[in-house]
Parts: structure tokens; sequence; C-alpha cells
């Protein structure tokens, strides 16, 4: 890859969180290089570091050791550049759809809002709820909130914290397709963290394989497969069966 | 929080079905009717039943004293719990965010807090006893609402701003919302649910403390009302005067739940969520 279409580079990142019993190694040497438009998966089991890791991409937590650069600057204080999907839904409850997705639009004038707010919740199927409080809708609804929410203020990126932890299978499964789609459709950066190897197998143009705490990159895998993808066809089940093998999680199928 | 909680939560806060206002009721004439046979051939210098109670009550209104101690009670209730809502919310605010001010009045306020505010009437009366442009004995009962009400606002704002979820601040900062926009636009808001208790418990303490304030010093309001039948030995005063207390008393905590319940719904929040 050359240097110059290279969006985040994290050199030997370390990070250590100090706790009750001494001091606790979460990352221990993480190299990753990711691409403009790219959409990169991280995958590791639950513990492992992830979360941690794109914390430290996004600004809110800070490397022990090592560095994080986006478009060759450190990483500072967090973006709007940069919008951070949380894995418990992180819409505020006390604003309606159409107020969440304004949220971050506060410095723009009412005709330009309200356009953009009616463009994204149209993106994300929400058309008629924009009234309505989250807690009048679905768990997968209200993660439609959150992503028109980070797609409004025209991110360079979005991290996703395994965004779809929190929904039932059926609608996990339309949400991939949603993501492929609105991905596809506007070409940001993402950077996707899950214990999900189904879901980065979907999504995912290359997929970065996480060791147990504390985490090392293992392997990065590519995945050229067209999209939409049919997990089940067999290049996708052999990508699978491969990342499972490096996980560790022996896989006969 | 479960669905059918918050469904309950909802329906509580409209008005009561049939069945429970029967319930209430009957629960109410079981009182009176046990009260009636506990206090059956007492004259009014002893414990009056409910009937010579109704016309102590009666009375008071006829004669105009029971308007007006109503009236002065509620004016100093209003007095100190809006200074103490005036004060008591930023300074939670800042409880609750600034470590450094946690750190220095929170055991300032811990130690303050459990002194009556009954206690505080010599102390208050010494204070404003050199007022002159206004009634020092009234000074100082609206001194000993505002501390009744007052530390309960602080702590329950404190404690609802510390609680806010790190994801909304996160989320609130990530979109470059910082300062006092951090405030207003999420700390606030996610707030307010456990704030709006707070006040309302801060008011239920507020109408018991204005009582015993104004059983000294004051000539007005209705702690002076039960006190003074007491000393004419009008005991049946004094019962129509508790009955007034109670009533008010729940007409109070009625209109703040019913502004609570209005303001969460406005909010897209509802009762009994965000504990
Ligand atoms: N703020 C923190 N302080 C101490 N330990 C932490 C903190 N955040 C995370 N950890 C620890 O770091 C490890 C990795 O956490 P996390 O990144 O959330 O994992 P994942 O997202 O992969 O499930 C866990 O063992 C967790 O307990
Ligand atoms: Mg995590």
């Amino acid at each position: 890859m050359t240097a110059d279409d290279v969006k985040i580079r994290l050199r030997n990142a370390h990070k250590r969180f100090r706790g009750d019993q001494g001091d606790v190694a979460v990352l221990d040497g993480v190299d990753l290089e990711i691409r403009e438009g790219e959409f990169f998966a991280i995958v590791g089991p639950s513990g492992c570091g992830k979360s941690t890791l794109l914390n430290c991409l996004a600004g809110f937590e800070h490397l022990t050791s090592g560095e994080v650069t986006i478009d060759g600057a450190p990483v500072g204080d967090p973006s709007p550049r940069r919008v951070f999907v949380f894995q418990e839904y992180a819409i505020f409850p006390w604003l309606s759809v159409a107020d969440n997705v304004a949220f971050g639009l506060a410095g723009l004038r009412r005709p330009e809002r309200d356009r953009i707010v009616a463009r994204y919740v149209e993106m994300v199927g929400l058309q008629g709820f924009e009234s309505a409080f989250p807690h009048e809708l679905s768990g997968g609804m209200r993660q439609r909130v959150e992503f028109a929410r980070a797609l409004a203020v025209d991110p360079d990126m979005l991290f996703l914290d395994e965004p779809f932890g929190a929904l039932d299978a059926l609608t996990r499964m339309e949400m991939r397709r949603e993501i492929t789609r609105i991905w596809q459709e506007t070409g940001k950066t993402c950077i996707l963290v899950t214990h999900d190897v189904d879901e980065a197998v979907e999504l995912a143009d290359r997929v970065a394989v996480l060791s147990t705490r504390p985490a090392i990159v293992q392997r990065i895998l590519d995945n050229p497969r067209p999209r939409p993808r049919d997990i089940a066809d067999p290049e996708c089940r052999a990508l699978r069966t491969t990342i499972l093998e490096v996980l560790g999680v022996g896989s006969s199928r | 929080m479960s669905e059918s909680r918050a469904s309950r939560a909802s329906r509580g806060s409209r008005w009561p079905s049939p069945g429970r206002l029967l319930l209430s009721l009957t629960g109410v004439l079981a009182f009176v009717l046990l009260w009636h046979l506990a206090t059956l051939g007492n004259s009014r210098t002893d414990i009056p039943g409910p009937y010579l109670t109704v016309q102590g009550l009666v009375e008071l209104i006829d004669s105009g004293q029971l308007l007006r101690n109503v009236v002065a009670s509620l004016f100093r209730v209003a007095w100190g719990f809006v200074l103490a809502v005036a004060l008591g919310i930023p300074l939670g605010l800042s409880i609750g965010w600034y470590r450094t001010a946690r750190l220095t009045l929170n055991p300032v306020i811990q130690m303050l807090r459990p002194i009556s505010p009954i206690a505080w009437l010599p102390m208050a009366t010494l204070i404003f006893g050199a007022s002159t442009w206004f009634d020092a004995s009234d000074l100082a009962a609206i001194f000993l609402i505002f501390l009744s009400s007052f530390f309960p606002i602080v702590t329950a704002t404190a404690s609802a701003v510390a609680s806010v979820e790190l994801k909304y601040l996160r989320s609130a900062i990530n979109f470059g919302v910082r300062g006092h926009r951090l405030v207003t636009r999420v700390i606030l808001p996610s707030s307010l649910p456990q704030i709006l208790t707070g006040l309302r418990l801060a008011l239920g303490i507020a109408w018991v403390v204005v009582v015993a304030a104004e059983m000294l010093g004051v000539q007005s309001g209705l702690g002076f009302q039960v006190n003074d039948a007491r000393n004419n030995l009008r005991y049946d005063l004094v019962s129509a005067a508790m009955v007034v207390i109670g009533v008010t008393g729940l007409a109070i905590d009625g209109a703040m739940a019913s502004l609570q319940s209005h303001t969460l719904r406005r909010m897209g929040q509802r009762m009994g969520q965000q504990r």
C-alpha cells in the first residue's frame, strides 16, 4: 500500500490500565494501516481490547506508548470528523429522532439543518418517525437513528463498536445489508469492531484478527468478494473458517 | 427496564381508574370510622372526633383564619423552596461535575445535612433578628424551609450529574459539544428525571418543616394555628388544622408529580425510567 492512501496508522500501540491488582496490559504492540474509504473489521474474543483500541483511535483514550496517526497527524481530541457509534445505543433519550439527527448540526441555519436531517432520516429509512422518541422505537430503529446522527455531520470515518450487538439475529442481518448500502452510498472509511465473525466476513474489505488480551494483530485477511455478499457462498465460508482457526476456535466445517 | 414497568408507570401518571379511586375512598372512610369510634364521647378539650373536627374547620373557614394561615405557610414554603432550588441546583451541578468542588464541598454539606432545620431556629432568630425591612421571624422561618430543601436538592442533583452515562458524554464531545453547552445539552437533560424526583422530595420535607418552624415566633401560618389553638385548649381547631396540613401537603405533592410527569413526557421519557 502506498504511503498516501493510508488513512489511519497505528504503530507499536501499547495500552495499560491501572487497576486494583496492578497494571493490566490490554494492547501489546498493535500495528495497523487502514486505507481511505476502506471497510476494515477488527475481530477478537470478548475482552481482548477491541473497544480500547477503537477508543484510542477516536481520541477517547490515549495510548500508553506507540502512536496513532490519522492523515499523518497524531490523534488529538475526539472530533466530528470521526464519529463513534457505540456498543449500546447512545442516542439521547430526551430528544426526538429529528433532534437526535440534528445534534451535531447546531452551527447551521435552520433550513440547511432541516434539509440534512431529512436526507439522513430518509437514508436510514425512518421517514414518518421524525418526532418519535427513542423509547418508542425498536432496537434496530434506534441504531438507525445513531447512524443517521453520525452521518449527518459528514465525517471522514465511522468507528463502529459492535453496533449490532444489542439486536436480535434477524434485525442484525437486516442492519448488515443497510450498512453495506450506506457505506457504498457514502464512501466513508469504516472501522468495525466485532466478535461476530460472520459480520466481519459480510461487511469488511479486510479483517484484522486479534489475539486474546493483551492483544496483538495475529493476521490480516483480505475479502475481495463483491457486495452484497452471501456469507453462505464457498469463499466467504472459507474465510470464516480461516478466521475461526486464527482465533483458535476449531471449526471442522 | 421492562416494557410492562414502563406502561404501568405511564398509566400511573394519568387519572386514577374508578377501581383505584374506590379502593382509596374505602381506605379513607375506614380511617374516619376508626377515628370516630376511638374518640366516641370526647369533647373539644379532649382528642376530638371527625364531627367536632369538621365543625372546627367550618369555624376556621368562617373566621377567615384558615385562608390567612394557609397562604402564610405557602408563602414561606414558596420562598424557601425557590431559594433552595436557585442555589441548590447550580451547587449540585458543580459538585457532581467537578472533582475539586466535590472534594471541597461534599464533606461540609454531608455534615450540615443531618442537622434538623429546627435546631437552626435559635441561630436563625439571631441572624435575622436585626432585620428591619422584613419581619424577622418570617425570615427565620423561610431560612429553615430553605435549609430543609436545600440539602436534598444538592444531593439529588450531584448524584444525578455524577451518574450521567459516559456514552452520552462521549458522543456529545464527539460532536464537538463542550463547556457550558455540555451542561445545557446533555448533563441537565439526562439528569433531569432524578433532579425532579429530588425536588419533589425536598418540597415534601419543606411542607413538614414549615409547620414546625411556625410553632415559635411567628403569628401566622398553619403551625401557628396549631399552637394557638392548643394554647386556647381548642383541640377541635388543632385537629382541623392538622387535616388542612395533610390535604394541602397532598395537593402540593400532586402538583409536583404532575409537573414531573409532564416534563418527562415532553422530554420523551416516562416516570419510573432512569432511576
Ligand atoms: N477504563 C478501564 N480501566 C481498567 N480496565 C479497563 C478499562 N477499560 C477496559 N479495561 C479492561 O481492558 C480489557 C479490554 O476491554 P475492552 O477493550 O472493552 O474489550 P472488548 O471490547 O474487546 O470486549 C478488559 O479486560 C477490561 O476489563
Ligand atoms: Mg467492547
